[in-house]
């Protein structure tokens, strides 16, 4: 059982009578790469909310590493090796944005890397540098423009050292070439054996990237399996990609 | 500078302030900076809930009154020495500052603020009545009059404890400020979810900065009622203290510990130079004034303006 990263069971998120997410499951073994598609407010970043910890589920379970974390806050739960950007970026503005990536690289990565604490800087320049913000360390990052923020977001959680990241529409507004550097960069994250779940609207990248795609429709899971199964699944094209 | 060698440099300062001060015959000088040292102390305490970590506390008075009535309550206890006092103070000023922290559980922003304002409401109805203490007619400390290493007069004493409780506010603060836990208060002030998935335990860190605040605040009051030989609940929880701990480090930049000490210095001489000169009615007005010039041409204090010169100088 415990060859399960991620157990994702019967999650269901209310807001008010809003029934957000209804009898979730997802599973994510180590190093696998799951995308997780569907229409604008069909339950993506509420799914995200509740495996974090920022919302919490009226029903069903989230185990990771075979642990019920369900109960524990935010940090603990990115203390074990979860991490996610945010859809609408949350830099911490008064900060560079190599500052940005202290943070987890304190708080997070170091709880289950042997990071010397004069590695920060070089630790946290190396992530910059994959994710195409090196030149810009050493600025605010409130001055940066959306699409920068949105790497920031990203390498950030990459920052955690994580077992399995979240990604949460990181790639909304970069360029072709941009989207094909990011998508190398996530791949690369396997040989680390590290665990990427990626939401996006690009779909050649979610469908060249996953391993295994899921498919969330006004908060239910429609249809799971692989890229090409779900490309050519009828309910998916008439719910999703046909709309 | 290591956080070592800034303590024992800050530390070495301030005895050499108070072996100077030996020297100086004007009575006005001890009151004057025992009055500025305080405010000191005060703004530097507030900054670190408020600059560091992003709540802003309106109950400052809450905090040094407590410091100065448990000194009341220990003079009428067992007259008890000084540094208890000093110890005692800090400790229940900063048992209250862990309550304030749990408040941050469940209130943010402008109703924190008023939290905190109540809070001092509270805690004046509640010595007003309480007799124990002097009530709303106030309570006589008569200072010792063996005075302890020598000093001319107990007055001096007091201010040499201020010089030094300045100089551990000072320590404490940048200690916190440049170290990992000042790297996550800033995370926790710039968006507490983001510092939360970002593995910080915001909660744990919020208790530990609204704890060192209230403590830091409460010590400085500690010694107030001897300083007065008299006091009374609408002294020790005059408005001014809350206004003017907001206001120095918002003239002096929030982001370091230089902040609120230059914004301190700057501020709490002026309104000595006007208390004699003009009146102490001027006072709030002053800060009033000041705040609008700052607020409009400087929004990152003192500290802010430097450091953007300075960068663009290197440009
Ligand atoms: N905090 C919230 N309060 C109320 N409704 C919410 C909240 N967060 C999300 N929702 C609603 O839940 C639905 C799913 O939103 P979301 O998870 O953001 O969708 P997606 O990420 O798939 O676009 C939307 O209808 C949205 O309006
Ligand atoms: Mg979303």
């Amino acid at each position: 059982m415990s060859d399960l990263l991620l157990e994702v069971s019967g999650v269901t998120k209310r807001f008010g009578g809003f029934t957000a997410l209804e009898d979730v499951d997802l599973v994510v073994r180590p190093g696998e790469r799951i995308g997780l598609i569907g229409p604008n407010g069909s339950g993506k970043s509420t799914l995200v909310n509740c495996i974090c910890g920022a919302l919490h589920n009226e029903a069903g379970s989230i185990r990771f590493m075979g642990e019920d974390i369900g109960r524990q806050p935010t940090h603990r739960r990115i203390r074990l090796g979860l991490a996610r950007s945010f859809q609408i970026p949350k830099p911490f503005a008064s900060m560079s944005v190599l500052d940005n990536l202290r943070v987890p690289l304190l708080y997070a990565a170091r709880r289950h890397e042997k990071i010397a604490k004069s590695q920060i800087t070089d630790e946290a320049m190396h992530i910059l540098q994959q994710v195409g913000l090196g030149d810009k360390a050493q600025a605010m990052s409130r001055g940066l423009t959306q699409v920068d923020m949105r790497k920031l977001e990203l390498a950030r959680a990459m920052a955690a050292k994580p077992r399995l990241l979240i990604s949460d529409e990181a790639m909304a507004g970069l360029s072709p070439a941009e989207v094909d550097d990011i998508l190398a960069l996530l791949q690369g994250l396997k040989q680390q054996g590290v665990a990427v779940i990626m939401i996006e609207h690009v779909m050649r990248a979610v469908m060249k990237f996953s391993e295994r795609v899921a498919v969330l429709v006004a908060g239910r899971k429609i249809a799971e399996g692989d890229p090409q199964a779900i490309a050519g699944n009828p309910d998916v094209v008439k719910a999703y990609l046909g709309e | 500078m290591s956080n070592r060698t800034f303590t024992v440099m800050v530390f070495a300062i301030a005895i050499a302030i108070i072996m100077a001060s030996r020297f100086i015959p004007n009575e006005y000088f001890f009151q004057a900076a025992y009055t500025v040292l305080q405010f000191v102390v005060l703004a530097t305490a507030w900054n670190i809930l408020g600059g560091y970590t992003g709540y802003v506390n309106f109950g400052t008075a809450a905090f040094f009154a407590v410091g100065a009535y448990s000194t009341v309550f220990l003079y009428n206890a067992f007259q008890a020495p000084l540094v208890v006092m000093i110890l005692a103070g800090t400790l229940v000023a900063g048992l209250l500052g862990l309550g304030v922290g749990y408040l941050t559980l469940r209130l943010r922003g402008v109703y924190f603020a008023i939290a905190t304002l109540a809070l001092a409401v509270v805690l004046y109805t509640f010595v007003i009545n309480w007799d124990y203490v002097g009530g709303a007619r106030g309570a006589y400390l008569l200072q010792p009059r063996e005075v302890p290493f020598g000093f001319a007069r107990y007055t001096h004493l007091l201010y040499s404890a201020m010089v030094l409780m300045t100089a551990a506010a000072l320590a404490v603060a940048r200690a916190i400020e440049t170290s990992t836990l000042g790297r996550g208060l800033a995370a926790i002030r710039d968006d507490e979810l983001a510092a939360e998935s970002a593995g910080v335990p915001t909660l744990r860190l919020k208790l530990f900065s609204a704890t060192v605040s209230g403590a830091l605040m409460g010590m400085a009051g500690t010694t107030f009622p001897y300083y007065l030989s008299y006091i009374e609940p609408s002294s020790a929880f005059s408005l001014s203290y809350a206004v003017n701990s907001i206001a120095m480090p918002l003239i002096g930049g929030m982001m370091s510990w230089l902040g609120p000490l230059i914004g301190a210095i700057l501020l709490g001489s002026i309104q000595q130079l006007v208390q004699v000169t003009v009146s102490s009615a001027w006072n709030l007005l002053i800060v009033g004034v000041m705040l609008v010039l700052f607020v409009t041409l400087a929004p990152n204090g003192i500290m802010g303006w430097v450091d953007a010169w300075r960068k663009r100088k290197d440009r």
